[in-house]
Protein backbone atom coordinates (compact mmCIF):
# COMPACT_ATOMS: atom_id res chain seq x y z
CA UNK A 1 0.00 0.00 0.00
CA UNK A 2 2.75 2.34 0.88
CA UNK A 3 3.85 3.44 -2.38
CA UNK A 4 5.42 6.48 -3.34
CA UNK A 5 2.36 8.76 -4.05
CA UNK A 6 1.29 8.14 -1.01
CA UNK A 7 4.50 9.01 0.75
CA UNK A 8 4.73 12.09 -1.26
CA UNK A 9 1.09 12.95 0.22
CA UNK A 10 1.76 12.18 3.40
CA UNK A 11 5.23 14.02 3.18
CA UNK A 12 3.27 17.25 1.82
CA UNK A 13 0.81 17.07 4.27
CA UNK A 14 3.46 17.41 6.94
CA UNK A 15 5.13 19.90 4.87
CA UNK A 16 2.13 21.97 4.36
CA UNK A 17 1.07 22.02 8.26
CA UNK A 18 4.50 22.77 9.22
CA UNK A 19 4.85 25.55 6.49
CA UNK A 20 2.05 27.31 7.69
CA UNK A 21 3.51 27.48 11.71
CA UNK A 22 6.76 29.04 10.05
CA UNK A 23 5.12 31.45 7.98
CA UNK A 24 3.09 32.55 11.26
CA UNK A 25 6.17 32.42 13.41
CA UNK A 26 7.52 34.97 11.16
CA UNK A 27 4.52 37.30 10.60
CA UNK A 28 3.73 36.88 14.32
CA UNK A 29 6.36 39.70 15.29
CA UNK A 30 5.27 41.24 18.53
CA UNK A 31 5.79 37.23 19.91
CA UNK A 32 8.85 36.65 17.68
CA UNK A 33 10.71 39.69 19.23
CA UNK A 34 9.30 39.47 22.66
CA UNK A 35 10.22 35.65 22.42
CA UNK A 36 13.54 36.43 21.64
CA UNK A 37 14.48 39.41 24.24
CA UNK A 38 13.43 37.43 27.48
CA UNK A 39 16.24 34.79 27.35
CA UNK A 40 18.54 37.71 26.53
CA UNK A 41 17.13 40.06 29.58
CA UNK A 42 18.07 36.89 31.64
CA UNK A 43 21.02 36.26 29.99
CA UNK A 44 22.65 40.18 30.71
CA UNK A 45 20.71 41.10 33.82
CA UNK A 46 20.63 38.29 36.12
CA UNK A 47 23.52 37.22 34.64
CA UNK A 48 25.81 40.00 34.85
CA UNK A 49 23.71 41.38 38.21
CA UNK A 50 24.66 37.63 39.84
CA UNK A 51 28.32 37.46 38.86
CA UNK A 52 29.44 39.49 41.29
CA UNK A 53 27.65 38.24 44.25
CA UNK A 54 27.22 34.74 43.58
CA UNK A 55 29.97 32.31 44.52
CA UNK A 56 28.67 29.37 42.26
CA UNK A 57 30.50 26.36 43.15
CA UNK A 58 33.04 26.49 39.53
CA UNK A 59 35.54 28.26 38.09
CA UNK A 60 33.27 30.05 35.80
CA UNK A 61 31.47 33.15 35.98
CA UNK A 62 27.80 33.11 36.51
CA UNK A 63 26.87 34.54 33.52
CA UNK A 64 28.40 31.83 31.24
CA UNK A 65 27.44 29.61 34.01
CA UNK A 66 23.34 30.24 33.10
CA UNK A 67 23.87 30.10 29.38
CA UNK A 68 23.05 26.80 28.50
CA UNK A 69 20.28 27.21 31.10
CA UNK A 70 19.01 30.18 29.44
CA UNK A 71 18.89 28.24 25.80
CA UNK A 72 16.74 25.70 27.60
CA UNK A 73 14.28 28.34 28.75
CA UNK A 74 13.93 29.99 25.91
CA UNK A 75 12.58 25.99 24.59
CA UNK A 76 10.64 25.42 27.39
CA UNK A 77 8.62 29.10 27.01
CA UNK A 78 8.65 28.52 23.18
CA UNK A 79 7.83 24.92 22.81
CA UNK A 80 5.01 25.08 25.81
CA UNK A 81 3.99 28.38 24.23
CA UNK A 82 3.94 27.14 20.93
CA UNK A 83 1.76 23.96 21.65
CA UNK A 84 -0.63 25.68 24.20
CA UNK A 85 -1.65 27.78 21.19
CA UNK A 86 -3.86 25.57 19.27
CA UNK A 87 -6.17 26.96 21.64
CA UNK A 88 -5.77 30.16 19.42
CA UNK A 89 -6.21 27.90 16.62
CA UNK A 90 -9.02 26.47 18.14
CA UNK A 91 -10.87 29.89 18.66
CA UNK A 92 -10.40 30.82 15.09
CA UNK A 93 -11.58 28.13 14.04
CA UNK A 94 -8.10 27.17 11.70
CA UNK A 95 -8.26 23.97 13.31
CA UNK A 96 -11.88 23.31 12.49
CA UNK A 97 -10.82 23.69 8.77
CA UNK A 98 -7.56 21.09 9.16
CA UNK A 99 -9.81 18.35 10.90
CA UNK A 100 -11.93 18.53 8.08
CA UNK A 101 -9.29 18.19 5.55
CA UNK A 102 -8.17 14.57 4.55
CA UNK A 103 -5.40 14.56 7.82
CA UNK A 104 -5.14 12.16 10.33
CA UNK A 105 -4.96 13.58 13.87
CA UNK A 106 -1.46 12.04 14.13
CA UNK A 107 -0.33 13.85 11.14
CA UNK A 108 -1.43 16.72 12.72
CA UNK A 109 -0.04 16.41 15.72
CA UNK A 110 3.16 15.55 13.73
CA UNK A 111 3.07 18.40 11.55
CA UNK A 112 2.32 20.79 15.00
CA UNK A 113 5.80 19.20 16.86
CA UNK A 114 7.69 19.89 13.44
CA UNK A 115 6.55 23.43 13.48
CA UNK A 116 7.75 23.86 17.11
CA UNK A 117 10.75 22.27 17.16
CA UNK A 118 11.57 24.89 14.19
CA UNK A 119 10.89 27.56 15.89
CA UNK A 120 12.64 26.68 19.07
CA UNK A 121 15.86 25.98 16.68
CA UNK A 122 15.61 29.66 15.44
CA UNK A 123 15.12 31.36 18.55
CA UNK A 124 18.15 29.03 19.96
CA UNK A 125 20.34 30.04 17.25
CA UNK A 126 20.15 33.74 17.86
CA UNK A 127 20.79 32.72 21.37
CA UNK A 128 23.95 30.92 20.23
CA UNK A 129 25.30 34.12 18.27
CA UNK A 130 25.20 36.07 21.23
CA UNK A 131 27.23 33.07 23.38
CA UNK A 132 29.86 34.28 20.73
CA UNK A 133 29.62 37.43 22.05
CA UNK A 134 29.53 36.70 25.06
CA UNK A 135 32.83 34.09 25.11
CA UNK A 136 31.19 30.91 24.89
CA UNK A 137 33.02 28.78 22.54
CA UNK A 138 32.11 25.81 20.69
CA UNK A 139 33.50 23.34 18.15
CA UNK A 140 31.56 22.01 15.42
CA UNK A 141 30.60 18.73 16.92
CA UNK A 142 29.23 20.60 20.11
CA UNK A 143 27.46 22.54 18.05
CA UNK A 144 25.71 19.40 16.42
CA UNK A 145 24.85 17.89 20.28
CA UNK A 146 23.34 21.47 20.99
CA UNK A 147 20.55 21.19 18.24
CA UNK A 148 20.32 17.49 19.09
CA UNK A 149 19.60 18.24 22.88
CA UNK A 150 17.76 21.50 21.92
CA UNK A 151 15.60 19.05 19.23
CA UNK A 152 14.92 16.49 21.63
CA UNK A 153 13.80 18.70 24.40
CA UNK A 154 11.18 21.29 21.93
CA UNK A 155 9.91 17.74 20.74
CA UNK A 156 9.06 16.63 24.76
CA UNK A 157 7.30 20.00 25.12
CA UNK A 158 5.92 20.95 22.55
CA UNK A 159 4.05 17.77 23.04
CA UNK A 160 3.46 18.81 26.46
CA UNK A 161 1.87 21.92 25.38
CA UNK A 162 -0.06 20.67 22.49
CA UNK A 163 -2.14 17.83 25.16
CA UNK A 164 -2.62 20.47 27.87
CA UNK A 165 -3.73 22.35 24.68
CA UNK A 166 -6.13 19.92 23.37
CA UNK A 167 -7.70 19.71 26.88
CA UNK A 168 -8.58 23.28 27.08
CA UNK A 169 -11.24 25.30 25.63
CA UNK A 170 -10.56 28.89 26.73
CA UNK A 171 -8.18 31.02 26.57
CA UNK A 172 -7.85 31.79 30.65
CA UNK A 173 -6.34 28.34 30.61
CA UNK A 174 -3.27 30.02 28.70
CA UNK A 175 -2.39 31.77 32.25
CA UNK A 176 -2.23 28.52 34.47
CA UNK A 177 -0.17 26.91 31.59
CA UNK A 178 2.61 29.84 32.44
CA UNK A 179 2.47 29.82 36.24
CA UNK A 180 1.76 26.06 37.03
CA UNK A 181 4.02 24.45 34.14
CA UNK A 182 6.17 26.97 32.44
CA UNK A 183 7.87 28.71 35.38
CA UNK A 184 8.14 25.80 37.49
CA UNK A 185 9.61 23.39 34.57
CA UNK A 186 12.60 26.01 34.11
CA UNK A 187 12.93 27.57 37.80
CA UNK A 188 13.08 23.68 39.05
CA UNK A 189 15.74 22.45 36.09
CA UNK A 190 18.92 24.07 37.71
CA UNK A 191 19.25 26.62 34.74
CA UNK A 192 20.22 28.82 37.09
CA UNK A 193 22.25 27.50 39.56
CA UNK A 194 24.22 24.12 40.27
CA UNK A 195 21.80 20.97 41.49
CA UNK A 196 24.51 18.99 43.26
CA UNK A 197 23.82 20.68 46.77
CA UNK A 198 20.23 21.08 47.14
CA UNK A 199 18.07 20.59 50.18
CA UNK A 200 15.89 17.34 49.62
CA UNK A 201 12.76 18.11 48.75
CA UNK A 202 14.17 20.90 45.72
CA UNK A 203 16.22 17.62 44.53
CA UNK A 204 13.19 15.27 44.13
CA UNK A 205 11.56 18.50 42.39
CA UNK A 206 14.47 19.10 40.37
CA UNK A 207 15.21 15.22 39.25
CA UNK A 208 11.38 15.02 37.67
CA UNK A 209 11.19 17.91 35.94
CA UNK A 210 13.09 16.78 32.43
CA UNK A 211 14.23 20.45 31.53
CA UNK A 212 17.18 19.29 34.20
CA UNK A 213 18.84 16.86 31.61
CA UNK A 214 18.64 18.93 28.95
CA UNK A 215 19.92 21.73 30.79
CA UNK A 216 23.35 19.56 32.40
CA UNK A 217 23.23 17.90 29.12
CA UNK A 218 24.26 21.12 27.51
CA UNK A 219 26.51 21.97 30.32
CA UNK A 220 28.14 18.82 29.41
CA UNK A 221 28.51 20.02 25.94
CA UNK A 222 29.39 23.84 26.43
CA UNK A 223 31.10 23.79 29.37
CA UNK A 224 32.52 20.72 29.76
CA UNK A 225 30.78 19.88 33.40
CA UNK A 226 27.36 18.47 34.14
CA UNK A 227 25.89 16.55 37.50
CA UNK A 228 25.28 13.58 35.15
CA UNK A 229 27.04 11.93 32.22
CA UNK A 230 25.47 13.33 28.77
CA UNK A 231 24.41 9.94 28.16
CA UNK A 232 22.63 9.66 31.12
CA UNK A 233 20.87 13.08 29.92
CA UNK A 234 20.24 12.10 26.17
CA UNK A 235 18.59 8.74 27.57
CA UNK A 236 16.21 10.52 30.13
CA UNK A 237 15.28 13.24 27.41
CA UNK A 238 14.75 10.28 24.70
CA UNK A 239 12.51 8.71 27.27
CA UNK A 240 10.61 11.89 27.95
CA UNK A 241 10.01 12.67 24.19
CA UNK A 242 8.68 9.48 23.86
CA UNK A 243 6.12 9.19 26.53
CA UNK A 244 4.89 12.65 25.84
CA UNK A 245 4.79 12.56 22.22
CA UNK A 246 2.87 8.91 23.03
CA UNK A 247 0.65 11.09 25.11
CA UNK A 248 0.28 14.12 22.72
CA UNK A 249 -0.91 11.86 19.96
CA UNK A 250 -3.38 10.08 22.31
CA UNK A 251 -4.67 13.41 23.43
CA UNK A 252 -4.83 14.94 19.83
CA UNK A 253 -7.07 11.68 18.47
CA UNK A 254 -9.66 12.21 21.13
CA UNK A 255 -9.86 15.95 20.45
CA UNK A 256 -13.14 17.37 19.81
CA UNK A 257 -13.59 18.98 16.41
CA UNK A 258 -16.49 21.01 17.89
CA UNK B 1 -25.12 11.37 -3.22
CA UNK B 2 -25.92 12.05 0.12
CA UNK B 3 -28.07 9.72 2.09
CA UNK B 4 -29.39 10.21 5.81
CA UNK B 5 -31.04 7.46 7.75
CA UNK B 6 -32.61 8.40 10.98
CA UNK B 7 -29.63 10.15 12.03
CA UNK B 8 -30.02 11.75 15.62
CA UNK B 9 -27.17 13.75 18.00
CA UNK B 10 -28.52 14.15 21.82
CA UNK B 11 -26.68 15.91 23.91
CA UNK B 12 -27.57 15.78 27.67
CA UNK B 13 -30.62 17.50 27.50
CA UNK B 14 -31.41 18.44 24.33
CA UNK B 15 -31.64 16.98 21.12
CA UNK B 16 -29.94 18.78 18.53
CA UNK B 17 -31.04 16.62 15.53
CA UNK B 18 -33.91 14.18 15.78
CA UNK B 19 -34.62 11.07 13.63
CA UNK B 20 -33.48 13.09 10.47
CA UNK B 21 -33.93 11.11 7.07
CA UNK B 22 -32.77 12.66 3.87
CA UNK B 23 -31.67 11.62 0.38
CA UNK B 24 -29.81 14.48 -1.62
CA UNK B 25 -29.31 13.74 -5.48
CA UNK B 26 -26.32 14.72 -7.63
CA UNK B 27 -26.22 18.11 -8.56
CA UNK B 28 -29.10 19.35 -6.11
CA UNK B 29 -28.41 22.50 -4.57
CA UNK B 30 -30.11 21.50 -1.08
CA UNK B 31 -30.96 24.00 1.54
CA UNK B 32 -31.73 23.42 4.79
CA UNK B 33 -34.04 26.20 6.14
CA UNK B 34 -34.36 27.07 10.14
CA UNK B 35 -33.74 29.47 12.71
CA UNK B 36 -30.62 29.66 15.06
CA UNK B 37 -30.68 26.47 17.02
CA UNK B 38 -32.76 24.37 14.60
CA UNK B 39 -30.01 21.88 13.99
CA UNK B 40 -28.59 22.64 10.79
CA UNK B 41 -25.47 23.13 11.90
CA UNK B 42 -24.84 20.30 13.54
CA UNK B 43 -26.13 17.93 10.74
CA UNK B 44 -23.33 19.93 8.85
CA UNK B 45 -20.59 18.75 11.62
CA UNK B 46 -22.16 15.24 11.60
CA UNK B 47 -21.66 14.53 7.85
CA UNK B 48 -18.59 16.55 7.63
CA UNK B 49 -17.48 13.85 10.27
CA UNK B 50 -16.55 16.64 12.51
CA UNK B 51 -19.26 15.21 15.09
CA UNK B 52 -20.25 11.52 15.46
CA UNK B 53 -23.82 11.19 15.51
CA UNK B 54 -25.77 9.60 18.59
CA UNK B 55 -27.40 7.18 16.86
CA UNK B 56 -27.95 6.54 12.81
CA UNK B 57 -26.36 6.20 9.91
CA UNK B 58 -24.84 8.46 6.99
CA UNK B 59 -23.15 8.09 3.43
CA UNK B 60 -22.04 11.07 1.40
CA UNK B 61 -20.26 10.48 -1.95
CA UNK B 62 -20.76 6.63 -0.93
CA UNK B 63 -18.84 6.32 1.95
CA UNK B 64 -20.27 5.97 5.27
CA UNK B 65 -19.51 8.84 7.77
CA UNK B 66 -18.66 6.72 10.71
CA UNK B 67 -16.56 3.97 9.01
CA UNK B 68 -14.62 5.73 6.42
CA UNK B 69 -14.46 9.10 7.54
CA UNK B 70 -11.14 10.62 6.24
CA UNK B 71 -12.98 9.04 2.09
CA UNK B 72 -15.90 11.38 3.14
CA UNK B 73 -13.34 14.42 3.53
CA UNK B 74 -11.65 13.89 0.40
CA UNK B 75 -14.99 14.07 -1.43
CA UNK B 76 -16.51 17.11 0.23
CA UNK B 77 -15.27 20.91 0.65
CA UNK B 78 -16.87 22.98 3.77
CA UNK B 79 -17.42 26.66 4.13
CA UNK B 80 -18.18 27.21 7.91
CA UNK B 81 -20.38 29.74 9.59
CA UNK B 82 -17.40 31.49 10.92
CA UNK B 83 -14.44 31.94 8.23
CA UNK B 84 -11.74 29.88 9.48
CA UNK B 85 -8.63 30.73 7.03
CA UNK B 86 -5.27 31.72 8.58
CA UNK B 87 -5.00 35.46 9.49
CA UNK B 88 -1.83 35.57 9.02
CA UNK B 89 -1.34 34.28 5.67
CA UNK B 90 -2.13 35.36 2.37
CA UNK B 91 -4.89 34.28 0.60
CA UNK B 92 -2.77 32.15 -1.90
CA UNK B 93 -0.85 30.67 0.94
CA UNK B 94 -4.23 29.79 2.58
CA UNK B 95 -5.33 27.91 -0.99
CA UNK B 96 -1.49 26.20 -1.23
CA UNK B 97 -1.55 25.18 2.06
CA UNK B 98 -4.61 23.62 2.08
CA UNK B 99 -4.20 21.92 -1.39
CA UNK B 100 -1.47 19.59 -0.09
CA UNK B 101 -3.62 18.84 3.00
CA UNK B 102 -6.04 17.79 0.69
CA UNK B 103 -3.36 15.43 -1.44
CA UNK B 104 -4.29 17.70 -4.83
CA UNK B 105 -1.58 16.94 -7.32
CA UNK B 106 1.66 18.76 -7.23
CA UNK B 107 0.93 19.62 -11.22
CA UNK B 108 -2.47 20.48 -10.94
CA UNK B 109 -2.62 22.72 -7.83
CA UNK B 110 -1.15 26.26 -9.51
CA UNK B 111 -3.89 26.06 -11.99
CA UNK B 112 -6.29 24.59 -9.26
CA UNK B 113 -5.41 27.90 -6.92
CA UNK B 114 -5.83 30.20 -10.02
CA UNK B 115 -9.10 28.53 -10.83
CA UNK B 116 -10.42 29.11 -7.42
CA UNK B 117 -8.93 31.96 -6.86
CA UNK B 118 -10.90 33.61 -10.22
CA UNK B 119 -14.24 32.17 -9.58
CA UNK B 120 -14.47 34.03 -6.30
CA UNK B 121 -13.08 37.07 -7.83
CA UNK B 122 -9.98 37.09 -5.53
CA UNK B 123 -6.95 37.03 -8.11
CA UNK B 124 -5.86 40.75 -7.29
CA UNK B 125 -5.36 40.37 -3.84
CA UNK B 126 -3.96 36.68 -3.43
CA UNK B 127 -0.89 38.02 -2.01
CA UNK B 128 -2.43 40.03 0.71
CA UNK B 129 -2.31 38.81 4.64
CA UNK B 130 -5.95 37.47 5.14
CA UNK B 131 -6.10 40.25 7.63
CA UNK B 132 -6.72 42.88 5.12
CA UNK B 133 -9.67 41.08 3.36
CA UNK B 134 -13.19 42.38 3.71
CA UNK B 135 -16.06 39.91 5.35
CA UNK B 136 -16.91 39.39 2.02
CA UNK B 137 -13.92 38.41 0.43
CA UNK B 138 -12.85 36.14 3.68
CA UNK B 139 -15.80 34.29 2.81
CA UNK B 140 -15.33 33.78 -0.66
CA UNK B 141 -11.82 32.83 -0.18
CA UNK B 142 -13.36 30.26 1.96
CA UNK B 143 -15.30 28.89 -0.93
CA UNK B 144 -12.17 29.15 -3.52
CA UNK B 145 -10.73 26.72 -0.37
CA UNK B 146 -13.52 24.65 -0.32
CA UNK B 147 -13.40 23.82 -4.11
CA UNK B 148 -9.26 23.49 -4.37
CA UNK B 149 -9.47 19.66 -4.07
CA UNK B 150 -12.28 19.07 -6.69
CA UNK B 151 -14.94 17.85 -4.01
CA UNK B 152 -18.16 16.31 -5.08
CA UNK B 153 -20.55 17.95 -2.16
CA UNK B 154 -19.45 21.22 -1.13
CA UNK B 155 -21.19 22.02 2.36
CA UNK B 156 -21.99 25.65 3.33
CA UNK B 157 -22.75 26.70 6.28
CA UNK B 158 -24.49 30.05 6.57
CA UNK B 159 -22.33 31.59 4.16
CA UNK B 160 -23.88 34.97 4.40
CA UNK B 161 -24.02 35.36 7.54
CA UNK B 162 -23.27 38.75 8.96
CA UNK B 163 -22.27 40.60 5.62
CA UNK B 164 -23.70 43.86 4.47
CA UNK B 165 -26.64 43.60 1.97
CA UNK B 166 -24.26 44.29 -0.79
CA UNK B 167 -22.01 42.09 -0.02
CA UNK B 168 -24.63 39.47 0.25
CA UNK B 169 -25.54 40.27 -3.04
CA UNK B 170 -22.27 39.35 -4.37
CA UNK B 171 -21.99 36.11 -2.85
CA UNK B 172 -25.19 35.08 -4.00
CA UNK B 173 -23.76 35.75 -7.56
CA UNK B 174 -20.66 33.82 -6.69
CA UNK B 175 -22.57 30.78 -5.65
CA UNK B 176 -24.73 31.10 -8.76
CA UNK B 177 -21.74 30.97 -10.91
CA UNK B 178 -20.39 28.18 -9.48
CA UNK B 179 -23.50 26.16 -9.64
CA UNK B 180 -22.80 26.88 -13.04
CA UNK B 181 -19.29 26.02 -13.89
CA UNK B 182 -19.15 23.03 -11.56
CA UNK B 183 -21.21 20.07 -11.48
CA UNK B 184 -21.14 20.03 -7.81
CA UNK B 185 -23.85 18.87 -5.30
CA UNK B 186 -24.45 21.87 -2.70
CA UNK B 187 -25.54 21.95 0.72
CA UNK B 188 -26.44 25.23 2.31
CA UNK B 189 -27.80 26.39 5.54
CA UNK B 190 -29.23 29.69 6.17
CA UNK B 191 -31.76 31.77 8.09
CA UNK B 192 -32.18 33.70 5.11
CA UNK B 193 -35.25 33.16 3.28
CA UNK B 194 -34.47 35.09 0.38
CA UNK B 195 -31.47 33.00 0.16
CA UNK B 196 -32.60 29.83 0.00
CA UNK B 197 -34.79 30.85 -2.16
CA UNK B 198 -32.66 32.34 -4.79
CA UNK B 199 -30.49 29.64 -4.81
CA UNK B 200 -31.47 26.40 -4.07
CA UNK B 201 -33.49 23.17 -5.70
CA UNK B 202 -35.20 21.91 -3.28
CA UNK B 203 -35.56 23.62 0.53
CA UNK B 204 -35.94 21.19 4.07
CA UNK B 205 -37.38 23.35 6.91
CA UNK B 206 -35.48 22.36 9.95
CA UNK B 207 -37.10 22.92 13.63
CA UNK B 208 -36.42 21.62 17.11
CA UNK B 209 -34.50 18.63 14.55
CA UNK B 210 -36.79 17.96 12.58
CA UNK B 211 -37.36 18.39 9.21
CA UNK B 212 -40.82 19.42 9.01
CA UNK B 213 -41.35 20.44 4.84
CA UNK B 214 -39.12 19.11 1.99
CA UNK B 215 -40.12 20.38 -1.45
CA UNK B 216 -38.86 22.47 -4.23
CA UNK B 217 -39.09 26.83 -3.02
CA UNK B 218 -42.16 27.02 -5.62
CA UNK B 219 -44.11 24.14 -4.07
CA UNK B 220 -43.77 25.19 -0.72
CA UNK B 221 -45.18 28.61 -1.20
CA UNK B 222 -48.35 27.21 -3.33
CA UNK B 223 -48.51 25.82 -0.27
CA UNK B 224 -49.96 28.54 1.15
CA UNK B 225 -52.63 29.50 -1.60
CA UNK B 226 -51.27 31.22 -4.16
CA UNK B 227 -50.36 34.88 -5.30
CA UNK B 228 -52.44 37.61 -2.98
CA UNK B 229 -54.63 40.34 -5.18
CA UNK B 230 -56.18 43.38 -3.64
CA UNK B 231 -58.66 45.05 -5.70
CA UNK B 232 -60.65 48.07 -5.08
CA UNK B 233 -64.20 47.75 -6.71
CA UNK B 234 -65.83 50.91 -8.80
CA UNK B 235 -68.93 49.80 -7.18
CA UNK B 236 -68.72 48.40 -3.42
CA UNK B 237 -71.67 46.51 -3.89
CA UNK B 238 -70.67 44.83 -7.32
CA UNK B 239 -71.67 40.99 -7.59
CA UNK B 240 -68.08 39.53 -6.88
CA UNK B 241 -69.87 35.72 -6.61
CA UNK B 242 -68.72 35.11 -10.54
CA UNK B 243 -64.60 34.89 -9.07
CA UNK B 244 -66.06 32.40 -7.38
CA UNK B 245 -66.35 30.13 -10.39
CA UNK B 246 -62.58 31.33 -11.82
CA UNK B 247 -60.49 28.11 -11.37
CA UNK B 248 -57.56 30.42 -10.91
CA UNK B 249 -59.37 31.90 -7.59
CA UNK B 250 -58.57 29.53 -4.62
CA UNK B 251 -59.60 32.14 -1.89
CA UNK B 252 -62.08 35.35 -1.98
CA UNK B 253 -62.00 37.42 1.24
CA UNK B 254 -63.46 41.19 1.86
CA UNK B 255 -61.64 43.54 4.19
CA UNK B 256 -62.13 47.52 4.25
CA UNK B 257 -63.54 47.79 1.33
CA UNK B 258 -61.04 45.93 -0.79
CA UNK B 259 -61.41 42.83 -2.39
CA UNK B 260 -58.56 40.41 -1.31
CA UNK B 261 -58.05 37.31 -3.90
CA UNK B 262 -55.74 33.64 -3.30
CA UNK B 263 -54.66 33.38 -6.99
CA UNK B 264 -52.51 30.78 -8.71
CA UNK B 265 -49.98 32.59 -10.73
CA UNK B 266 -51.58 35.85 -10.44
CA UNK B 267 -49.04 37.93 -13.47
CA UNK B 268 -50.73 35.68 -15.99
CA UNK B 269 -54.66 35.68 -14.49
CA UNK B 270 -55.47 39.09 -13.61
CA UNK B 271 -56.55 40.18 -16.62
CA UNK B 272 -58.46 37.61 -16.76
CA UNK B 273 -60.05 38.35 -13.06
CA UNK B 274 -60.38 42.22 -14.62
CA UNK B 275 -62.81 40.42 -17.48
CA UNK B 276 -65.49 39.92 -14.80
CA UNK B 277 -65.08 42.44 -12.26
CA UNK B 278 -64.87 46.65 -12.70
CA UNK B 279 -61.82 47.44 -10.65
CA UNK B 280 -60.53 51.18 -9.60
CA UNK B 281 -57.07 49.70 -8.43
CA UNK B 282 -55.44 46.32 -8.34
CA UNK B 283 -52.11 45.33 -6.22
CA UNK B 284 -50.74 41.90 -6.11
CA UNK B 285 -48.14 39.90 -4.07
CA UNK B 286 -46.00 36.58 -4.29
CA UNK B 287 -45.61 35.04 -0.98
CA UNK B 288 -42.24 34.34 0.06
CA UNK B 289 -40.30 31.70 2.04
CA UNK B 290 -40.25 33.34 5.32
CA UNK B 291 -44.05 33.42 4.73
CA UNK B 292 -43.94 29.58 4.46
CA UNK B 293 -41.82 29.63 7.59
CA UNK B 294 -43.56 31.34 9.60
CA UNK B 295 -46.56 29.21 8.84
CA UNK B 296 -44.75 26.10 9.47
CA UNK B 297 -42.75 26.71 12.68
CA UNK B 298 -44.91 29.80 14.13
CA UNK B 299 -47.14 29.00 17.25
CA UNK B 300 -50.33 26.90 16.56
CA UNK B 301 -52.20 29.55 16.93
CA UNK B 302 -50.91 30.94 13.58
CA UNK B 303 -51.51 27.65 11.93
CA UNK B 304 -55.32 27.25 13.22
CA UNK B 305 -56.04 30.74 12.14
CA UNK B 306 -57.22 29.48 8.10
CA UNK B 307 -53.57 29.30 7.24
CA UNK B 308 -52.07 32.68 8.09
CA UNK B 309 -54.50 33.68 4.52
CA UNK B 310 -55.75 37.48 5.78
CA UNK B 311 -52.34 37.37 8.25
CA UNK B 312 -50.20 37.35 5.12
CA UNK B 313 -52.58 40.16 3.75
CA UNK B 314 -51.96 42.04 6.53
CA UNK B 315 -48.30 41.64 6.61
CA UNK B 316 -48.43 42.49 2.93
CA UNK B 317 -50.57 45.94 4.28
CA UNK B 318 -48.04 47.36 5.94
CA UNK B 319 -44.82 47.09 3.42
Amino acid sequence: MYNMTSIRVYADKIYALWLREVKVFFREKSRLVASTFTPLLWLFVIGSGFSSSTSVATHLDYQKFIFPGIICMSVVFSSVFFGSYIIWDRKFDFLKSVMVAPVSRSTIFTGKTFGGMTNSLIQVSILLVVGLIIGVQFSPLALIQTVVIVLLLSFALTSLGLTLGSYMTSLEGFQMIISFVVFPLFFLSGALFPIDKLPQWLSILTTVDPVTYAVDALRNIILGIGSHSLGLDLIILLLYSCVLGALGTYSFKRMKAV
Amino acid sequence: MIRINNLTKRYEKLTAVDNLSLNIEQSEVFGLLGINGAGKTTVIHMLSTLLKPTSGSATVNGFDIQKEPEKVRSSIGIVFQVPSSDDLLTGYENLQIHAMLYGVDPDMREKRIKDALELVGLTERKDDQVKKYSGGMRRRLEIARGLIHSPKVLFLDEPTLGLDPSSRETMWKYIQQLVKQEKLTIILTTHYMEEADMLCNRIGIMDKGKIIALDTPTNLKLMLGGDIVKLKLKKQDSDISILKDLQCVKKIELLDGYVILGVDDAKKNIPEILKHVEAESVESSSPTLSDVFLKLTGKNIKEQAEGGFMERYVQYDKH
